[in-house]
Formats: structure tokens, sequence, C-alpha cells
């Protein structure tokens, strides 16, 4: 009997060994959502562009972990000095996964593909200020903008601003064909999306064969793939409370990132009694930050005091205004008309920022009268009744996109937050193009939407990211939703 | 006689915690609306018997206040079940063979036919997740067992000569069923009672466990389990203390129920003497 076991015991560490050294060309990748579809340049999905962006698809620019813009497919670019004129020159020699080549002629269909009238762009404001694109010769191609716009570079870095083919776009959605360092191979829906690496790719080769993306939104679920080795990295793991246990493990390595997204307690401004200023600062100063970082996150994000990324240089630490003052909170509501509080409603989507941390500031409202009743909702119905619908009191979000405080320019966005004053701030930005002038207009735009107390600014989501010990070249930061495995290696 | 020992146990458990239910309207060892994150998962110790939850909160007092609100679910929902499953299957009985006895016993056919969990799901999925919507799921389903139950048992009385005599005498359907054949099937319906009242306590807590029970801050066993499920590599005793209160009152209350039957039913009485 003994043997037997020693004989188990020997055979399934040999197949464990072989299994570990074949997987040396091959890398398994979990996230917690899948994607609805695979064509970047025509859904909001996030999970759409942590599987493309950069293994499949480039842009003419590309972010890197840090956050720099640096040139993707085009080589070099030129601008007038009127700030109108982009001239991109193509690297030469580029071609689509299925043999053809990528020219001006592919930049020009994917640019005015997504800012025509019908586009399906998510991000159609990106190209807004376009006017013209043309091809000057097949590898260079001119963009023309009515106005200055001095994050054009910064725009076409974005995982929908990639460039695609016209022969291949219409199937891209379940058949994507971009000019990566990986081609798409397989997708299983519901289980998992293959990518091969790219042979005829223009830079350096992939150092990775292939790569399978997985699906896994239980957080138990997703504590016991990682610690079986079921998956090889997880990013954006979502139970920060496990995160020690995967540090203490010598079979792990964690990495805790920066995003993009600013997590905030948003408060419908059209509705009352939101639409009065000192309720909602009373709300900010209700509000312990750190508590909920804690509680919630275990820990792992930066408190923010407004809408804008603590880790970008133009960043103004407004924490201080709607500091932790519970006391100073009553006597704001008092003053607001409302000596005893009032009860308002709190919805909260699925992520555990929003539900742990929706149940700890629902304790501290209480503490100075505001009875938050929490509903807890799925995404589906968040996006449909809070988000579109208007209907809500106050609900916790994080939004992720780089760079967007212009969402408090529009009146329609969910918060519905009108100010004219800021409005004009913003199409000033729009159009400015001096890096220290820009500066000074991100400060006032952010000083200004503190001291509204639009929102409860909560904190800059961190993203934990846990993988097996030695792999090497992964994005520590999330300066887009991307899981870039270009440059990834096992030891 | 002596009372059977399980009904002693059983009835020492369900009266334990209904005990904690009722002492946490008036008192608690904490206060559970506060949350203390830098205390939060302590082991039990003598300042938190139970330990801390993941929000610092006292289990303890968690425990007190979700078993009210187990309690109260289960207990509304055995209400609805039996509020209209007897009357349904009475009126079955009396109307034994006729169209109205088919309409009754093939609708609780049709609603005995989906799984109980599932639909529950449907219901608050649709209506919304409350407490509220959570003890209507229930109820519901609670419907075809007292019915069912009911109709068996009063269909055996209804040949009997006592009830012969009633009708005899002149007395309705509705006045036979409610002066003579309720009394004699009540005891049926309290042991029936108890084991649907922890059958209630389970499907409460699943349902809350997933998330379509009692909303936050209301306390609720499934839930914490729920919530402490990613903890359990950590903080064992976060999931393992609402996880034990479940077992412990579904078990007494199964334990009070066949107590009580063998102590009530009369054949059983018959069978011992």
């Amino acid at each position: 009997m003994k043997h037997l076991t020693a004989l188990i015991l020997a055979s399934s560490t040999a197949l464990f060994a072989t299994a570990a050294a074949a997987d040396q060309t091959n890398i398994r990748v979990a996230m917690q959502l899948e994607p609805p579809n695979l064509d970047p340049t025509a859904g909001a999905a996030q999970a759409v562009d942590s599987v493309v962006y950069s293994n499949i698809f480039e842009g003419l620019t590309r972010f890197m972990s840090d956050g720099s813009v640096v040139p993707g497919l085009a080589e070099s670019w030129e601008i007038s000095d009127d700030g109108l004129v982009y001239t991109f020159h193509l690297r030469s020699g580029v071609t689509f996964h299925d043999g053809s080549t990528m020219d001006a002629e592919d930049v020009k269909f994917s640019l005015d593909r997504a800012r025509a009238e019908d586009s399906t762009n998510a991000q159609k404001a990106l190209f807004a200020g376009i006017t013209d694109v043309t091809v000057v010769d097949p590898l260079t191609v001119q963009i023309t903008l009515g106005e200055p716009n001095g994050a054009m570079l910064f725009n076409l870095a974005w995982g929908d601003a990639v460039i695609v083919a016209p022969e291949s776009i219409a199937d891209a959605a379940t058949h994507p064909i971009g000019t990566g360092a990986f081609m798409f191979d397989n997708w299983v829906q519901g289980d998992h999306i293959d990518i091969v690496r790219n042979p005829n790719y223009w830079g350096t080769p992939a150092a990775l064969e292939s790569a399978t993306f997985r699906f896994i939104s239980d957080p138990t679920a997703a504590f016991a793939a990682m610690m079986a080795e079921d998956v090889d990295v997880f990013v954006g793991f979502p139970a920060p409370e496990n995160l020690p246990q995967f540090e203490a493990d010598p079979r792990f390595q964690v990495l805790v990132g920066n995003t993009e997204g600013e997590t905030i307690l948003a408060m419908n401004n059209a509705q009352a009694p939101f639409d009065n200023v000192l309720v909602r600062e009373a709300v900010a100063h209700a509000i312990d930050r750190q508590a909920v970082i804690d509680g919630a996150m275990y820990g792992i994000g930066t408190p923010i005091g407004t809408h804008f990324a603590p880790h970008n240089p133009d960043y103004v630490d407004l924490t201080a205004l709607s500091a932790y003052d519970p006391d100073r909170s009553r006597e704001l509501l008092a003053e607001a008309g409302f000596p005893d509080g009032f009860t308002t409603t709190l919805k909260l989507p699925p992520p555990s920022y929003a539900r742990r941390g929706g149940e700890i500031i629902a304790s501290q409202l209480r503490a100075v009268g505001i009875n938050a009743e929490i509903e807890n909702q799925e995404w589906a119905q968040w996006l449909e009744n809070t988000f579109r619908g208007y209907d809500f009191g106050m609900t916790i979000v994080s939004h992720t996109e780089p760079m967007d405080i212009g969402i408090y320019a529009n009146p329609e966005y969910y918060f519905q937050y009108d100010n004219p004053d800021f409005q004009a701030l913003m199409t000033t930005l729009t159009s400015t193009t001096d890096p220290e002038e820009r500066s000074n207009l991100l400060a006032q735009a952010q000083t200004m939407i503190a001291e509204d107390y639009v929102v409860g600014f909560l904190f800059e989501l961190a993203v934990p990211t846990v993988a097996r010990a030695g792999i090497e070249g992964l994005w520590l930061n999330q300066p887009t939703a991307a899981i870039d495995l270009t440059g990834v290696s096992w030891p | 006689m002596t009372l059977p020992r399980s009904l002693i146990l059983g009835t020492f458990l369900s009266v334990l915690f209904l005990g904690a239910a009722l002492l946490s309207f008036v008192w608690t060892p904490y206060d559970i609306q506060t949350l203390s994150i830098p205390s939060r998962l302590q082991t039990p110790s003598l300042t938190h018997w139970l330990g801390t939850d993941q929000l610092g909160r006292d289990i303890l007092s968690m425990i007190m206040m979700g078993a009210r609100t187990s309690i109260a679910v289960a207990l509304l929902a055995v209400g609805i079940g039996m509020g209209l499953g007897v009357p349904l299957g009475l009126l079955a009985a009396a109307r034994r063979g006729s169209l109205l006895d088919e309409l009754i016993m093939r609708g609780n056919d049709l609603i005995f036919a989906f799984p109980s969990l599932v639909i529950a799901i449907l219901i608050t999925a649709v209506f919304g997740a409350s407490a509220m919507n959570a003890i209507v799921a229930i109820g519901i389903f609670n419907i075809p067992v007292f019915a069912r139950l009911t109709r068996g048992a009063a269909l055996s009385l209804w040949s009997r000569d006592f009830i012969l005599a009633a009708r005899v005498s002149g007395k309705s359907a509705t006045r036979i069923s409610v002066e003579h054949i309720l009394p004699n099937i009540a005891n049926l319906m309290i042991v029936q009672g108890t084991i649907q009242f922890s059958l209630g306590i389970l499907a409460e807590a699943a349902l809350s466990y997933i998330g379509l029970g009692a909303q936050p801050p209301t306390a609720s066993w499934g839930r914490m389990l729920a919530d402490a499920q990613t903890l359990a590599s950590i903080a064992p005793h976060v999931a393992l203390m609402p996880g034990l209160a479940i077992v412990f009152m579904v078990l007494g209350l199964n334990l009070m129920g066949d107590g009580l039957r063998d102590l009530l039913d009369p054949r059983l009485q018959v069978a011992r003497t």
C-alpha cells in the first residue's frame, strides 16, 4: 500500500514537472470578466482592451505601463506650428495577421470609421476634433484638426483608436485581425481565449509562443485557481484580503500598481437634497476615506480629493477640503435644513470596492444622521437604472478611463453636474496646447469640482496582479485597461 | 410518561436562538451598526466571545441580530403557508371529488413541481431583493405542503363515525371542517410547521447567501457566510460562526419536530404502550 502511494506521488510529481516545463512558452492569464466581443473599436467593455490592446491591435501611438505615450505603428510625427496638422510617418513592412499590408489607407479608414456619424465607437469624443485625414503616400498620413488639441497623441494611444483593416473589421467581434505581436487563435465562449505568437511581427517578437486568457469572476474561485497553479497570472485579483498570503508564498509574486480608476461616491446633483452644495459637503466630511480603503481594499489605494489620478504630475492634493470631520458634517446638515438628517438610496454595483465600501460608507453616514438605504445591483441593472435611468441618490463606482475629468462638463452624465463655468474651462483646456497653461487649467478644474463637492472623492483604485514567481515583463500599472503580454517571459 | 430526549435537546436549542433573537431587540454585546476597521478579524476572546468580522463588528452580536432576521422570515413564511394552505386543504377535502378539489390540488401540484429555491430566486430577482420578498417567496412554497397534508388527513376523518354524526345533525361542511376536523389535525400541523420552519431558516440563509435576501445593514446568517468566504483561509472563525448558527438552529428545530411527532402522534402512542 505504501509503495502504491509512493508510486502515485512520484508519477504525479513527474506529471507536474513536465507540465511546468511545457509551460515555459505558454502563459495562462486570468481576469475577472469575459469580454462580450473582441472589437475594441465598437464596444465600451474594458475586458475587450484587456485581451486585445497591444497584443492583437495597435494604434499610431501607444501607452507604456508608466502611462507615457510612445510611438506605435507611427515611427515618428511632426506637428505644424499652429498645432492643427499632424503628419505621421508609418513603420514600413507592417502586415496584418491575414497577410495584407498595413498602410496609410488603413489608418485613414480606421480614423474615418471611428469618427463617422454612425460610428459605434465607445469613445467618439477622442476623435471629435479631427476634421480631415489624408493619405500623403502609403507610409505617410496627415491628420487635420479643427482647433489645436494638446491631447491628440494621447487620444490616439487609446484602445479605441487602434488601426484596423477594412477587409477584416466586419468579423472583428469574434475573429480580430490586427498588427500585434500575437494573433487570435480560438475563443471558447464562457471559458477561454487563445492567442498565438505572430511570426511576421514588425517589431521585437513576443517571447511567449502562446497565451490563454481565462475568466474567473468569483473571488474564492480566483484564490483557489491561483493557489492550485491552474493559472499563471491573475490581473485585477478580486480579493485584496488574500494578497498577504500570496506575498508570503515563494511560489508567487504580487504587483500592486495604480490605475486611472477614480473611485467616487456619486451623488445625484439634479435631485434634492443633493442639489444643495451644503448637503454634498456634509456627505464629503462624513466619510473617513482611510477606513474605506482599509476596510474595502485592505489598505491598497490612494486617497483622492478630486477627480484626478494622484500619480499624474498635474494632480493637486485637495483631500484636506473634504477631510473626515463628522461634527462639521452635522453642522452643515443643520445649516442646509436637515438637522435630523435625511434618508436616501445607495445603489451598489458588484465590485467589492462598491459592495464593501458601501457598507462602510453607509455606517459612516448613519453616524451623522444620513440614512443611506443600500441596494445591491448587478451591472446590467446598474447601467440601466442608475447610470442611464438617473434613479439613485448615491452610488459608488470607479471611473477607470484615463484623464476623464471632462465627464464633469457633461450635464447629462449620470451625476448630472451642470456648471457652465466648468464646461467653459474644459472647452478652453481642449484648445490649449501649451503644457504649462494646460497644467494651470487642469489645476483650476480639479479645484472647481472639489470646492463644489460634486461627488464624494474616495480613492484611486489600485490593481493587484498576482503571478507565478519569476515571470517578467508584466505591466505594473494600468494606464489603460490592458494585459500587454508582448514583453512577458518566463525565467 | 417521559418526554423524548430529542424533544428536550431540540427545544433547548430552538429556545436558545429564539431567546437570543428576542434579547437582541433590547441588548446586544456591541452595536453592529458601528464599524471598527482597526479591530477587524479578531479571533474569539473575552472581549469578543466569537471574534470580530471583516468590518470589525462583534460576531456574537451579528449572530443575535441574524437570528432575529432568520426567525422572522421563516415564521412569517410558515404563517403564509399555513394560513393559505390549511383552509385550501380543508376546502378540497370537504368538496372531495369536485372540480374545485381538482383545481386546488392540481394548482398545488403545479407549484410543487418547480424547484422551490429556483422560483424563490426568480421572485426576488423580479421584485427586488429584500427580506419581505424572501418571505413571500418562501411562503408560497409552503402553501402546497400544508394544503396536501391537510387534505390527506381531513379525508380520512370525513369517513369517521363522529363526522357522520355531525353531518346527520345538520352541520354544514364549513362548520364540520372548523369544529371537528381542524382540532383533530392540529397536532399534525404543529409538527409539520416545525419542519417547515427549519426549512424556512435554510431557505432564508440560501437566499441571503446569494445576495437576494435581507440587504445590509440588516444582519443575516447567509450573508455573513457569503462575506466570510474569501476569508476562510485567513480567519476561518468568521465563516464558521454563522455556519454553526445555521446548523444548530436547523438541527434544533428538526429534533423538536421529531420529538413533537413522537409525543403527539396518536398512532405512535399506541405503538409505545
